[in-house]
C-alpha cells in the first residue's frame, strides 16, 4: 500500500467522500454521531460553494482577526545562524494571540448556519478554547470547553481569559488529564447534545469531515503565505516548517504548498525529555497504524492498542494522535516529519525574545529550533518560511517554573 | 442481559461471575474489553476500565481466562470491544482468537455500519455475529441500509448518549423500536441507560432483551469494596442481576 504510495505522491484533491486521506482518516464514531456528521458534511460542502458565507468568513477575518498577517523576515536571527534567511508567518499577531481563531470563526459561521443553539470544544494549550471562547462571545453562542486538570495548571491565563468572554470550563479529571482527555469528554458531551450543538474541534483530528474542515479554514495560513513570498522574494520559499501535535497550523501552513513538488515541508514534533514511550509525543516518528478519536492514523499506542501517555512541556503539542492528512504526507513521502526536544524548544523561547523581540508560545518554539538548525544547514539564498502559531503570553509562567524564576 | 467490564476488580472475578450469571438464568452475558479512551462510555464503565488497565489487563488473558467458562456455559458471550484495540491487534488475528475463546458475537461500537463492510465478512466467516447499533439520532433510511446486512440482534441505543443510569430513556425509543420492528426480523435489544426494573418493564412488548450494564459494574465495584470474600460478592451480585432480569422476563 504505501508503496503505492509513495510512487503516486500525495494529492491535494483528498480527502474522497468517504473521509479518506489514502487510507487514513474515516469515521470511528458511536452511532449516535454518524447522522450529525452526515450532515455536517452536507451543510459544509453548501457553505464551502456559497459566496455569501465566504464573503462574511473574509470580512471577519480582516475586520475582526487581523488577516492578513505579515510574513516578517527575521533579520537578526538570520544573521545569527549564518544560513539560509528565515521568514516567520506572524498568526502570533492574529486577534487571541494564535492561528486557532481562523478555524473558530469559520465553525462558529458553519453552527450559526446549521441554526444549531450551542458550542463545546476542547483545548490543550487553551488558545483553542480562547479562540472558541471568542467567537461564541462575538456571536452570542453559548460555549462550554472541556479542559484537562494538568493543562488549567499550566495555562492558567487563558482559563481566565475564557471565563472573561462567557465561556464555562469544564475541568476534566480523567485519564492523563491533558487534551486527549479532553476530546473524550467533549465528544462525550456532543453524544447527548448532537442536536442542538455543534462541536468545534480544533485540530485536524476526528472523524471526516472535521480534519477537512479544520485543514481548509486553517489554509489561509498557508496560502497567504505564499503569495507574500512570491511578492516579497519573488519566488516559492525553499522549505516550509511547522510544529506538528494534533497539526492544525502545520495542515493549513503545508496544505497550499503540497502541489509545489521543489517547496521542502517539515513538521515539527514534540521530542519531550527523551524517545522512550511516555517521553515524548513524536507520533509520526514512533508511532503505529490505528484509531483514535474518531478517525485512523498514526498513534501512540501499546500492543494491544491502548494509547500510550505522552508528554511535551508545551500543553498544545502534548497528544498522542495526529491528523490523519499528516499520516497521508508522511506515508507518501510528501512531508518530513522530525523532532524538537522540550529543552531546545525553551531556550528558544528566550533566544527569538532577545534575538527578534517576538515572545513565541512553546509550541512555534520546536518549530523556529528547528528551522534554526535547518538555516544553518542551508545557503544564504536559500528561504525557511517557519510557522509562528502563537505567541508566548500564555507561557510565562511554565517557563518561569521550568527556568527557575519568579514572575 | 447483563454487562461486566473483564478484568474488574479481576479477571478471576470474571470468569466466576460469567459462570454463575450464567446459571441464574441470564440470556447472554456481555464482556467489555477494557479501552483507554472509550468515547461511547459513561464515567462508572470508564472507571471500571481504568481500573482494569491499572491492574496491566491484557487483552490475551481476556480470552485466556475466559475460554475454559465458555465451553462449560450454554448463555452466548458477547465482546463489547472498540475498533482500536481490534485493528491494532489485526482484524483477522483478534476475530480468529475470540473465536477460539467461544463468543459468539462482538459488539464494536466505534464501527458503524459505513465502515463494517469488510470486517462483517470477516467475522461472519469465523461463525459469529457482528452485532449492529442503532440510535435515537438514526434516521430510519439509515436504519434499514445498516440492518439490511445484520445478524444476530439488534442493540438499540436507549439515551441520545454515553452509557450510564439515566432517569428517563429517550422520548422516541418507543417509536423507534416499532419502525426497527418492520425493517428486520432480528430480536431486539435495548442497552445504554437502563439500571431499574420498571424501564425494563416500559419495554414491555417493544424489545425482546434488556443490556444492563453500568448499574451492575457499579453494584459490583460497590460490593468489591464492602467485602473481600468473593464469594459473598459473587451470591449478591447474582441476586442484584436476577431482580432485573425477573422484570425482563416477566415483560416477554
Amino acid at each position: 500500500m504505501s508503496n503505492t504510495a509513495v510512487k503516486m505522491g500525495a494529492s491535494s484533491n483528498v480527502p474522497d467522500a468517504l473521509g479518506r486521506f489514502g487510507e487514513f482518516g474515516r469515521r470511528f464514531v458511536p452511532e449516535t454521531l454518524m447522522h450529525a456528521l452526515e450532515e455536517l458534511t452536507i451543510e459544509y460542502a453548501s457553505a464551502k460553494a456559497d459566496p455569501a458565507f465566504n464573503q462574511r468568513l473574509n470580512e471577519l477575518m480582516q475586520t475582526f482577526v487581523g488577516r492578513p498577517n505579515p510574513l516578517y523576515f527575521a533579520e537578526r536571527l538570520t544573521d545569527l545562524c549564518g544560513g539560509a534567511q528565515i521568514y516567520f508567518k506572524r498568526e502570533d499577531l492574529n486577534h487571541t494571540g494564535a492561528h486557532k481563531i481562523n478555524n473558530t470563526m469559520g465553525q462558529a459561521l458553519l453552527t450559526l448556519r446549521m441554526g444549531k443553539k450551542r458550542v463545546i470544544a476542547e483545548t490543550g494549550a487553551g488558545q483553542h478554547g480562547v479562540a472558541t471562547a471568542t467567537a461564541c462571545a462575538r456571536f452570542g453562542l453559548p460555549c462550554v470547553v472541556y479542559m484537562g486538570e494538568e493543562d488549567i495548571r499550566r495555562q492558567k491565563l487563558n482559563v481566565f481569559i475564557m471565563r472573561t468572554m462567557g465561556a464555562e470550563v469544564r475541568p476534566v479529571t480523567s485519564g492523563s488529564r491533558t487534551l486527549r482527555d479532553a476530546i473524550n469528554e467533549a465528544m462525550r458531551d456532543w453524544m447527548s447534545s448532537v442536536e442542538d450543538t455543534h462541536y468545534i474541534l480544533g485540530s485536524v483530528v476526528g472523524p471526516h469531515p472535521f480534519p477537512m474542515i479544520v485543514r481548509d479554514f486553517q489554509s489561509v495560513i498557508g496560502r497567504e503565505s505564499r503569495q507574500q513570498c512570491l511578492d516579497k522574494v519573488g519566488r516559492l520559499p525553499d522549505e516550509v516548517i511547522a510544529c506538528v501535535g494534533g497539526g492544525s497550523n502545520s495542515a493549513g501552513m503545508f496544505y497550499p504548498f503540497v502541489d509545489d513538488a521543489g517547496v521542502q515541508l517539515t513538521g515539527v514534533e514534540a521530542g519531550g525529555r527523551g524517545d522512550k514511550p511516555g517521553e515524548h509525543a513524536s507520533t509520526l516518528t514512533y508511532g503505529t497504524k490505528g484509531v483514535l478519536h474518531g478517525s485512523y492514523s498514526y498513534v501512540l499506542q501499546d500492543p494491544d492498542g491502548q494509547t500510550m501517555d505522552v508528554h511535551s512541556i508545551s500543553a498544545g503539542l502534548d497528544y498522542p494522535g495526529v491528523g490523519p492528512e499528516h499520516s497521508y504526507w508522511r506515508d507518501t513521502g510528501r512531508v518530513n516529519y522530525v523532532s524538537v526536544r522540550d529543552h531546545q524548544a525553551l531556550e528558544t523561547v528566550s533566544l527569538v525574545a532577545r534575538t527578534e523581540g517576538i515572545l513565541p508560545a512553546l509550541e512555534s518554539s520546536h518549530a523556529i529550533a528547528y528551522a534554526m538548525d535547518c538555516a544553518r544547514k542551508r545557503k544564504p539564498d536559500d528561504i525557511i518560511v517557519v510557522c509562528l502559531s502563537g505567541r508566548g503570553d500564555k507561557d510565562v509562567n511554565e517557563v518561569a517554573r521550568l527556568t527557575g524564576q519568579d514572575l | 442481559m447483563p454487562f461486566l467490564t473483564a478484568g474488574d476488580p479481576d479477571l478471576a472475578m470474571t470468569a466466576r461471575l460469567v459462570e454463575e450469571l450464567s446459571k441464574a438464568g441470564a440470556d447472554l452475558i456481555e464482556i467489555g474489553f477494557p479501552y483507554s479512551d472509550p468515547i461511547a462510555d459513561g464515567p462508572v464503565i470508564q472507571a471500571s476500565y481504568t481500573r482494569a488497565l491499572g491492574n496491566k489487563l491484557q487483552i490475551p488473558a481476556i480470552f485466556s481466562t475466559l475460554k475454559p467458562v465458555a465451553q462449560k456455559i450454554k448463555t452466548p458471550l458477547v465482546a463489547m470491544v472498540s475498533y482500536a484495540i481490534i485493528f491494532r491487534i489485526g482484524t483477522l488475528e483478534f476475530v480468529r482468537q475470540a473465536a477460539d475463546a467461544g463468543f459468539a458475537g462482538l459488539i464494536v461500537p466505534d464501527l458503524p455500519g459505513d465502515e463494517a463492510d469488510e470486517f462483517q465478512q470477516l467475522v461472519t466467516r469465523n461463525n459469529m455475529d457482528l452485532i449492529q447499533l442503532i440510535a435515537p439520532t438514526t434516521p430510519p433510511a439509515r436504519s434499514s441500509r445498516i440492518l439490511k446486512n445484520a445478524s444476530g440482534f439488534v442493540y438499540c441505543i436507549a439515551v441520545s448518549g454515553t452509557t450510564g443510569a439515566r432517569a428517563e430513556l429517550a422520548p422516541q425509543l418507543a417509536d423507534m423500536l416499532k419502525t426497527l420492528r418492520t425493517q428486520t426480523k432480528l430480536p431486539l435489544a435495548v442497552g445504554f441507560g437502563l439500571s431499574r426494573p420498571d424501564q425494563v418493564e416500559q419495554l414491555r412488548g417493544l424489545a425482546d432483551g434488556a443490556i444492563v450494564g453500568s448499574a451492575i459494574v457499579k453494584h459490583l465495584d460497590e460490593l468489591s469494596g464492602d467485602s473481600g470474600n468473593a464469594d459473598v460478592v459473587i451470591a449478591k451480585l447474582v441476586q442484584y442481576a436476577g431482580s432485573i432480569a425477573a422484570a425482563a422476563h416477566s415483560s416477554r
